[in-house]
Parts: C-alpha cells; sequence; structure tokens
C-alpha cells in the first residue's frame, strides 16, 4: 500500500514539475538570471580584469556614498511606522462595517490608480512654498512665511505615505475584518474592556498581518526613487540609496559599481525582512493555529 | 466585575428590537429566577440569539429594560454585567492555550496568581480537560472546544450563563453527551442558564422552562410538558412534532371536550377555555399518538389506505389517505405496506385544540 502511495505521489509530482515548467523559466529568465548577473556584474570593477571586492569597498569608504543607507533608513521607517499606526487606527476602527465605507475606500485607493508622478505633483501643487495650503494659511493670516514642506524630507515622506497608506489600510482592513467578531464579543463577556480586547485579543491576531504590512511597505519605501527625486533633494537631504545607484549607472555610466550599490540595498531589504520575520515569530508563536479552524 | 456574593435572584426583561422598521423582538416580556434554566426555543430568525444578545449587553435594545435583582442593567456594557457567555463557534482566542483561555477572564481581576491556578485546574477537571492545559484550540476537537468555552465562561462564576447554540456544530452523537454534560454543570453548580436552540429535543431535555419565539413574538412559555402536551399554537404544535393539522368547525363543547368536523370527519379533542361552538379551530395530533386499529376507548376510528411508508429503524412513518382526500401521518412499530386498509384511532386526549390562524 505504501509503496503504491509513494509511486502516486511521484508520479504527481513530475506532472506537476512538468506543468510548473514555464513558470519556473519565467522566473529564471526575467528575475533569476538578471539578478545573479547583477550580481555578478558588481564583482567587477571597471577596467581591471577578474573578480574583486573594490565595488563595496569604494561604496563603503565614500561617506557621500554609504551615507545614503542611513538617510534611506531614515525615511523608510519612520514612514512605515506612521502609515502602520494610521492603517490600522482607520482599518481597526472600520472592522464592523462604517458609514459610507464604499466611498470612504474609494477615495482612500485613488491614490494608487494616479500614479507616483501625477501624485508627486499633486503634492507639489497642494504643498509647495507658493501651493494652495500656504497660500490659503498666509491669505489667512495664520503664518506670514510658507511652511516648507517640499524639496526637503517632509516632502518624501508624505509622497511615500500617500502611496503606501491605501495598500497598507486595504490590506490591514482585510485582515482585521477576517477576524471572527465573536472573538470580541466572547473577550468582553469575560470581563475585558474595548481596550483589553485589543491589546489582548486582536492585536496578537493582527500581528502576523501588521508583520506582513511592515514588510511590504518597508521594501516598498527603502526603493524610494521618483518621489524622493521629484519632491526631496536629491542632491542632498534625501539622496537616497536608488538614487546614489542610479547617478553611478546613468550619470557616471559605471554599470558595476551601480550593481554593487543595488545589491547592498538589496541586502538591507532582507535583513529587514529577517528582522521582521524573527520579530514575528517571537510576538506570537501560534497566532495562525487555529485561526483557519473559524 | 461583581462583587462576590452578587447573586442573581431574577431578571427581569421587557425588550424590543427593531432593525429599521423591522421588528425581530416584539416586546418580550420574561422573568428568569435564580437556579432556572430557561431556553428560547424557535426557528432560525425568530429572534432568540438576538434576546439573548441583548441580555449579554453586545447589541443594545431599542426600546424597554433589562433589571437584574430590580436593578436595571441594560445601560451597563457587557463586560460589567457579570454573565458568562458560549458562542456556537466557540470563540476561543486562537492564540492562547487552554489554560491561558481559561485564564483570561480571571486575569483581568485582581484575584492572585495561585488562586488563579487552582480555579483553573478546578475547572478542566470539571469539564475533563485536565491534561489539555497547553494545547491550542486548533488541536482540539469540537467537543473539546466547546468544553474550554464553557469552563472559561465558568471559572468566573457568573451569576447568569447565556449559551448561544452552543451545540450545533457538535455531531449528533456528541451532541447528546453534552447536552446531558451541560444540564448536570447547571444543577451541581446551581447555575442560572438562558439558552438558546432550534432543535426541540434539546429544549424537552434540558430546560425548566422553554420559551418559543416566532418572528420575535413570543409564542408560548411553559414548562417543557407542557408545551410538548398543550401548545397553544399551530406555531408551537408544528415545531414540537405534531404533523396532523386537522382545519376544524367545534360542533359541541362538553366535560372540557370538544367535537369538531373537517370535511367528513369527525374529531374530539381536550378543549381550554377560549372556544365557542360553531367557531373555527385546528385540532392537530402528533403522528406517533395515532393509534393503528379500531380505536379503544372513546377514540375516533378513521379508515384510510397507505400511501407511503418510511423506515425509521424500530418504527415506521407512513403516510394514510382517508377517503376523503386528506393525509395523515403516523409513526408505529407495526408492519405496514403501501396498499394496506388500515384504521386510524385518534386518543380524545392526544388530540389537541388550537386556535385558526
Amino acid at each position: 500500500m505504501r509503496a503504491v502511495a509513494n509511486d502516486e505521489r511521484s508520479e504527481f509530482d513530475a506532472l506537476a514539475l512538468f506543468c510548473l515548467l514555464p513558470s519556473l523559466l519565467y522566473v529564471l529568465a526575467m528575475f533569476v538570471y538578471p539578478f545573479l548577473y547583477g550580481v555578478y556584474l558588481s564583482l567587477q570593477v571597471q577596467k581591471i580584469d577578474g573578480f574583486s571586492l573594490g565595488n563595496y569597498v569604494a561604496f563603503f569608504s565614500d561617506a557621500y556614498q554609504y551615507g545614503t543607507i542611513w538617510i534611506t533608513f531614515s525615511l523608510a521607517i519612520p514612514t512605515t511606522i506612521i502609515v502602520l499606526v494610521l492603517s490600522l487606527c482607520l482599518a481597526y476602527g472600520m472592522r464592523r462595517g462604517f458609514f459610507m465605507e464604499r466611498t470612504i475606500t474609494t477615495i482612500l485607493i485613488m491614490p494608487i490608480s494616479l500614479g507616483v508622478i501625477l501624485l508627486s505633483e499633486g503634492i507639489l501643487g497642494f504643498y509647495g512654498s507658493q501651493g494652495w495650503l500656504n497660500q490659503m494659511l498666509i491669505a489667512s493670516g495664520l503664518i506670514s512665511e510658507p511652511f516648507i514642506l517640499t524639496h526637503n524630507y517632509i516632502g518624501v515622506m508624505l509622497a511615500l505615505f500617500m502611496q503606501q497608506f491605501p495598500f497598507c489600510f486595504l490590506m490591514l482592513l482585510g485582515y482585521i475584518s477576517g477576524i471572527d467578531p465573536s472573538l470580541e464579543s466572547s473577550a468582553r463577556m469575560l470581563g475585558a474592556t474595548p481596550s483589553v480586547v485589543f491589546r489582548r485579543v486582536m492585536l496578537p491576531l493582527i500581528a502576523p498581518g501588521l508583520a506582513i504590512a511592515f514588510a511590504l511597505v518597508f521594501v516598498m519605501s527603502f526603493a524610494v526613487f521618483p518621489s524622493a527625486v521629484m519632491l526631496g533633494q536629491p542632491a542632498g537631504a534625501t539622496r537616497t540609496i536608488s538614487i546614489a545607484a542610479y547617478q553611478k549607472a546613468f550619470e557616471q555610466y559605471d554599470m558595476p559599481a551601480a550593481s554593487a550599490i543595488a545589491v547592498v540595498m538589496g541586502l538591507c531589504q532582507l535583513a529587514a525582512l529577517v528582522l521582521i520575520i524573527l520579530f514575528r515569530r517571537r510576538l506570537s508563536p501560534a497566532a495562525t493555529m487555529g485561526v483557519g479552524k473559524r | 466585575m461583581q462583587a462576590p456574593g452578587d447573586q442573581l435572584t431574577s431578571l427581569q426583561l421587557g425588550i424590543t428590537k427593531r432593525y429599521g422598521n423591522k421588528t425581530v423582538l416584539d416586546n418580550l416580556q420574561l422573568e428568569i429566577r435564580k437556579g432556572e434554566f430557561v431556553t428560547f426555543l424557535g426557528p432560525s430568525g425568530c429572534g432568540k440569539s438576538t434576546a439573548l444578545s441583548i441580555v449579554a449587553g453586545l447589541i443594545p435594545a431599542s426600546e424597554g429594560e433589562i433589571r437584574l435583582n430590580g436593578e436595571r442593567v441594560d445601560n451597563l456594557p457587557p463586560e460589567k454585567r457579570g454573565f458568562g457567555m458560549v458562542f456556537q463557534n466557540y470563540a476561543l482566542f486562537p492564540h492562547m492555550t487552554v489554560y491561558d483561555n481559561v485564564a483570561f477572564g480571571l486575569t483581568l481581576t485582581s484575584i492572585s496568581k495561585a488562586e488563579i491556578d487552582k480555579r483553573v485546574q478546578d475547572m478542566l477537571r470539571l469539564v475533563q480537560l485536565l491534561g489539555f492545559e497547553a494545547r491550542y484550540p486548533g488541536q482540539l476537537s469540537g467537543g473539546q472546544q466547546q468544553r474550554v468555552a464553557i469552563a472559561r465562561a465558568l471559572v468566573l462564576r457568573p451569576r447568569l450563563m447565556l449559551f448561544d447554540e452552543p451545540l450545533s456544530n457538535l455531531d449528533a452523537k456528541l451532541r447528546v453527551e453534552m447536552r446531558a454534560e451541560i444540564k448536570q454543570i447547571h444543577a451541581n453548580l446551581g447555575l442560572t442558564s438562558i439558552y438558546v436552540t432550534h432543535d426541540q429535543a434539546e429544549a424537552l431535555s434540558m430546560s425548566d422552562r422553554i420559551v418559543v419565539l416566532r418572528n420575535g413574538v413570543l409564542m408560548q412559555s411553559g414548562s417543557p410538558q407542557e408545551i410538548h402536551d398543550r401548545p397553544k399554537n399551530s406555531f408551537v404544535a408544528d415545531f414540537m412534532g405534531f404533523r396532523n393539522f386537522f382545519p376544524v368547525r367545534i360542533t359541541a363543547l362538553s366535560n372540557g371536550a370538544a367535537t369538531a368536523t373537517s370535511g367528513n370527519l369527525t374529531l374530539r379533542a381536550r378543549a381550554g377555555d377560549g372556544f365557542a361552538v360553531g367557531s373555527d379551530a385546528v385540532m392537530a395530533i402528533r403522528p406517533d399518538d395515532i393509534q393503528l386499529g379500531p380505536g379503544a376507548g372513546g377514540a375516533v376510528t378513521v379508515p384510510g389506505r397507505v400511501e407511503i411508508v418510511e423506515y425509521l429503524g424500530r418504527e415506521q412513518e407512513a403516510a394514510v389517505r382517508t377517503a376523503d382526500d386528506t393525509r395523515i401521518w403516523l409513526r408505529t412499530a407495526a408492519h405496514m405496506q403501501v396498499g394496506d386498509q388500515v384504521e386510524l384511532g385518534f386518543p380524545v386526549d392526544k388530540v389537541v385544540l388550537l386556535p385558526a390562524e
């Protein structure tokens, strides 16, 4: 019996593998090969034969270059936290349906459909020093000098927030509204106030979703490029690591050095993901257990 | 949390619930006394779960009040009422172990760790789950999960236990076992309980009092025996297993018995108050109360031909077509075949007289 079962399984596996082949080829050709080629490229220094870590050494010995890591983290981490906290609050409040839910959700999703460039231009037009906001505030006499909200750190944060918030909110809303409402009711019946329910029942159950949301928002924010150029100071305060890579590649035409920067960037993102995964395991070892049973 | 010794002596309900212009609970008036096991019985959508949720404080009533020992509690949030509740889907916290689930309510009080541990262990012993402390709900069977849910509520010594169809997700055999267990726990711990179900067998076997609801209206309230033997209207009778209903006109009333006709059929039944000669009514009888063969002791006898036979194991349920084309269901241990000519006896004390719809 056992042997038969094993045979059947291996037959099935071969078939499955065969069916997977096209997508595997696709992934190999479109992702794995370019990625490995990038790593390979990063290990070659321009005009010198053979492998070398020269590109990495150059990156890490130039403060103007390695400083971009810190700049990018200092943009991505606060943005991610703000996006996560606000989406959590809003999604938690809307978990049992809400007045005009569809309208509100549609408005919140709008920025996704507009694209980064249009969004950034909108932010420039509204929040810029000659933008509507400052003109209104100055006209009303509340301030005499315009708030500088663009072409600096805040401008990039604003743009990132508007791009990431809808994604994060929708993800968390789906996650939270999938949690059985009777868990909340039963906690209340056991003497828990709404805040205790949130802290001890709902938050641990939302935690895996929060971790995933954090990872996605962080990775997307870390790769920030267009908004950092359009709304930040691409030569100074918001010279993120992707700008550094871009400059190497298309301003200095040093593809190997750009690849090295891209690899460093990928490693930073990976490190953050690993941290999140470890943290999530620690946070609630069994949070996903039994949830599927509802 | 209620002060220790803050016991329930009586709970008075007078509640109405509306969603928009739809009334789902129409002025449900009820008083529950200490130690009672009261069941809300009715088909889905009759308002029974809504009533329970209002008592629990999980949804607000549109009108009316709930008084506990004479004091209004309907403005209290659920965590301040000191009631325990068991949910249909168990609603265990999936990220906590069995122990932590049961201890959850106690950890929100000022009770010491040692006392919590003792009470949790006692409760797990009561529901026969000692040794399962470290398991997660996802690793338990449905019956075990429901036991944890019961323990979790009982460990707080609630003054009122609310059961919202706790057994409907279990298989038939387990359901019968669990209902005996719940009944026993109720008696041993001296609980006061409200139990919601759509299962009449569950209601009959467990309750001190059954409240039958239909579309948010109380149809009848009484002991299981009253509900079972003397339903007050066709709805309750139908729900309690009466399968034969005859629209009749009352022709005579004497000595608590009524004689009535339905087409060519003449039936006799016990009659309560409120019926008059010449008025329309309904007579009903359960399939298993119909006698096969010539009626004995004043029973009315009706001849007919067997049309359908359903085998039920020890018994058979059969549909018999009478001469005036009425279909009558009976249940009997006797062997029957389609086409048999039979005589059906309607014992007077088994036929109930109900008001016309």
